[in-house]
């Protein structure tokens, strides 16, 4: 596991010893770990008499990117729902980071606390041009009262250009979002994302409907944001995932199925049974 | 003024903008030059009867305009600013009222007639203030904010949505309807308020008092306009829209809907109180059926005729209506309401954005 230090005290850790840092955190809350990201615990999510998500477990190390596959009606998007609060949990508990209960905050507080939510069906704003979906995005005060007078500044500006660049829509940034094709809107709002500076992103099925190109661009990109910010990528694209995933995480009936590298994960037998060899 | 020199160049940038300001000026240097200074014999001379027409169009114009910042931006459709319209009339008409003084058919220095002759002994409560112009003018924007905030508060954070809140907005519509047409409100029942006299000491019938007031309602427009303008140009105008067109997105980007919703909401409520409190003065009389749901759908209409999302064609919407309006209740009045629910099917199978979309390329269009 990498060093368990907490991010942004770093230079206070180092006088501090390891037993004290780990009573501390047991002392904020004993059911999260130390130096996670993200800490679901046995979450349950019920609608009507069908469980959505049953006892779900799991969490997400700092500048990991973690693949969920799963078949239809496994959980995955009610699981991204929960963690971004658009559904409450019957149960369980969801931290993010040391500090931050998910479950007490609503979905812009969640938004600002720094988690991005990328929709399996590209949501982009398609009346503002390019430019302008991620100034909206931009990490900054989303007040009505700020917005109403806000001008960009030059630091903003150049993240602006920054992410064009990642983003390779660099000429495009004038265009008119609803011009982009299909793949450039997935991009789009990925960059979105990453001007939300998040330091988790959710990715729902990133590279549906791509062209062989665009996916192993769509690849190259979540493997660069990796590090810098933690990932959980949706995918039903089995090679897509290979490509990208160390991790990968197998959910079936909203529970954890199968965790590991791709070969072990698909050559689990039940998961061959309720998944791949479907 | 930081927020005056960005807003400023963007609005003149926008030529229909310019177009719609320059023409709203000259109405408001012609008409009363061709109304007080050029002779009655002369053919260019211009009734009273027609300023106060055109007085009352410019009132609809800021309504229109102010359903259309609402509707048209934030795809909210309230079916109730014709009552916020009416509540600010109200609000006006109450100072009008106490106005008049001895000189009402009973000569009772304080009470209005209506209370003489429902014999009520004093004043009530919700009365005081209003006999000073500035607490009616206070009231005229804070009665419908008042309303505006708690409504919308409710409904936006309960994510009260699309048809739904407009149900909603027609009840509390038609609950307002019903209150004040009972006597014992306090608000003159079914008759409402008229035989105003003056207004801050100018006689209201006078040539001069309704051009005046024809002037003030014409620089209320441009100014409710510019406000739209800058709000819709702002960052927040484009949050607004994103709201509109991708509500969750919009949430999931940090931006708290509901509020961006109530503000909006507020403004454009008080811009129709505002309308209202001009509109009363110039027609002379208020009464509940200004609060008949009916009303508020007419709005509605004229915003989709003139083209919802570019406020000068709501504005213009309004007033071509109602001219129409006009012009079919004098000369064919049972054909009226047909031509209204004709005109409005028309527009929306032929002209889906409006009167403004004839001259507006779809980039353009927002």
């Amino acid at each position: 596991m990498t060093p368990l230090l907490p991010r942004t005290r770093g230079a206070q850790a180092t006088q501090t010893s390891w037993r004290e840092m780990r009573e501390a955190a047991a002392r904020r809350k004993p059911s999260v770990l130390l130096g996670k990201v993200l800490h679901l615990d046995k979450l349950t999510v019920s609608f009507d008499q069908f469980k959505a998500l049953d006892r779900l477990t799991l969490y997400v190390d700092p500048g990991e990117l973690l693949c969920i596959i799963g078949p239809n009606g496994a959980g995955k998007t009610t699981m991204m729902d929960v963690i971004t609060g658009r559904t409450r949990p019957d149960e369980g508990s969801a931290w993010f980071g040391k500090t931050v209960n998910l479950l007490a905050l609503t979905e812009a507080e969640i938004a600002q606390a720094g988690i991005g939510r990328k929709f399996q069906k590209p949501t982009v704003f398609e009346f503002l041009s390019v430019f302008e979906n991620l100034e909206l995005a931009l990490a900054d005060n989303k007040s009505i009262w700020h917005t109403m007078v806000a001008r960009l500044t030059p630091i903003q500006r150049e993240r602006i250009d920054e992410v064009l660049q990642i983003i390779s829509l660099g000429a495009k940034r004038t265009a008119r979002a609803g011009a982009l094709s299909h793949g450039q809107k997935q991009w789009l709002e990925i960059g979105m994302l990453l001007m939300q500076e998040p330091a988790l992103l959710l990715v729902d099925e990133p590279v549906a409907g791509m062209t062989p190109q665009e996916t192993e661009r769509t690849g190259e990109l979540l493997l660069s944001l990796a590090g810098k910010h933690s990932l959980i990528v949706v995918e039903h694209d089995m090679d897509f995932v290979r490509s990208i995933a160390k991790r990968v995480t197998v959910l079936c009936e909203g529970r954890v199925l199968a965790e590991g590298d791709m070969d072990s994960v698909q050559n689990d037998p039940r998961v061959i049974e309720v998944y791949l060899g479907a | 003024m930081k927020i005056g020199r960005q807003a400023l160049p963007l609005l003149f940038k926008d030529r229909a903008s310019c177009g719609f300001l320059a023409l709203l000026t000259g109405v408001a240097l012609v008409v009363p030059i061709l109304n007080v200074a050029v002779p009655e014999s002369s053919p260019l001379h211009l009734s009273s009867y027609v300023v106060g027409l055109i007085g009352k169009y410019l009132c609809y114009a800021i309504l229109a305009t102010a359903v259309d910042l609402i509707w048209g931006f934030c795809g909210i459709l309230s079916l109730c600013h014709a009552a916020f319209f009416a509540l600010g009339g109200y609000a006006i008409g109450m100072y009008l009222m106490r106005q008049i003084g001895t000189r009402g058919v009973y000569g009772h220095p304080v009470l209005p007639d209506f209370m003489v002759f429902l014999n009520w002994d004093a004043l009530p409560w919700f009365w005081y203030g209003f006999d000073r112009f500035w607490f009616a003018l206070a009231m005229v924007a804070l009665v419908p904010a008042a309303l505006a905030f708690v409504f919308g508060w409710l409904a936006f954070r309960s994510r009260v949505t699309g048809v739904y809140f407009s149900i909603m907005s027609q009840a509390l519509s038609y609950a307002l309807l019903l209150a004040f047409f009972r006597n014992d409100m306090g608000f003159g029942g079914n008759n409402g308020f008229t035989d105003f006299k003056d207004l801050l000491g100018f006689d209201l019938q006078s040539d001069g008092t309704r051009s005046a007031l024809l002037v003030v309602t014409a620089a209320t427009l441009a100014a409710s306009y510019g406000a739209c303008r800058m709000i819709v140009g702002s960052r927040a105008g484009r949050v607004i829209r994103s709201i509109r067109d991708a509500e969750s997105r919009t949430r999931f980007l940090g931006y708290s809907v509901e509020s961006y919703k109530l503000w909006l909401f507020v403004f454009s409520a008080v811009m129709a109180g505002v309308a209202g409190a001009l509109y009363v003065p110039q027609v002379g009389i208020i009464n509940p059926s200004e609060f008949e749901p009916i009303k508020s759908i007419e709005v509605v209409i004229w915003v989709a005729v003139g083209g919802r999302g570019t406020l000068f064609g709501a504005a213009a919407g309004a007033i071509l209506v109602n001219y129409l309006k006009t012009y079919l209740t004098a000369a064919f009045p049972e054909l009226w309401l047909y031509a209204l629910g004709a005109i409005f099917i028309g527009v929306t199978i032929f002209l889906p954005r409006g009167l403004a979309g004839l001259w507006r390329s779809p980039s353009q269009v927002e």
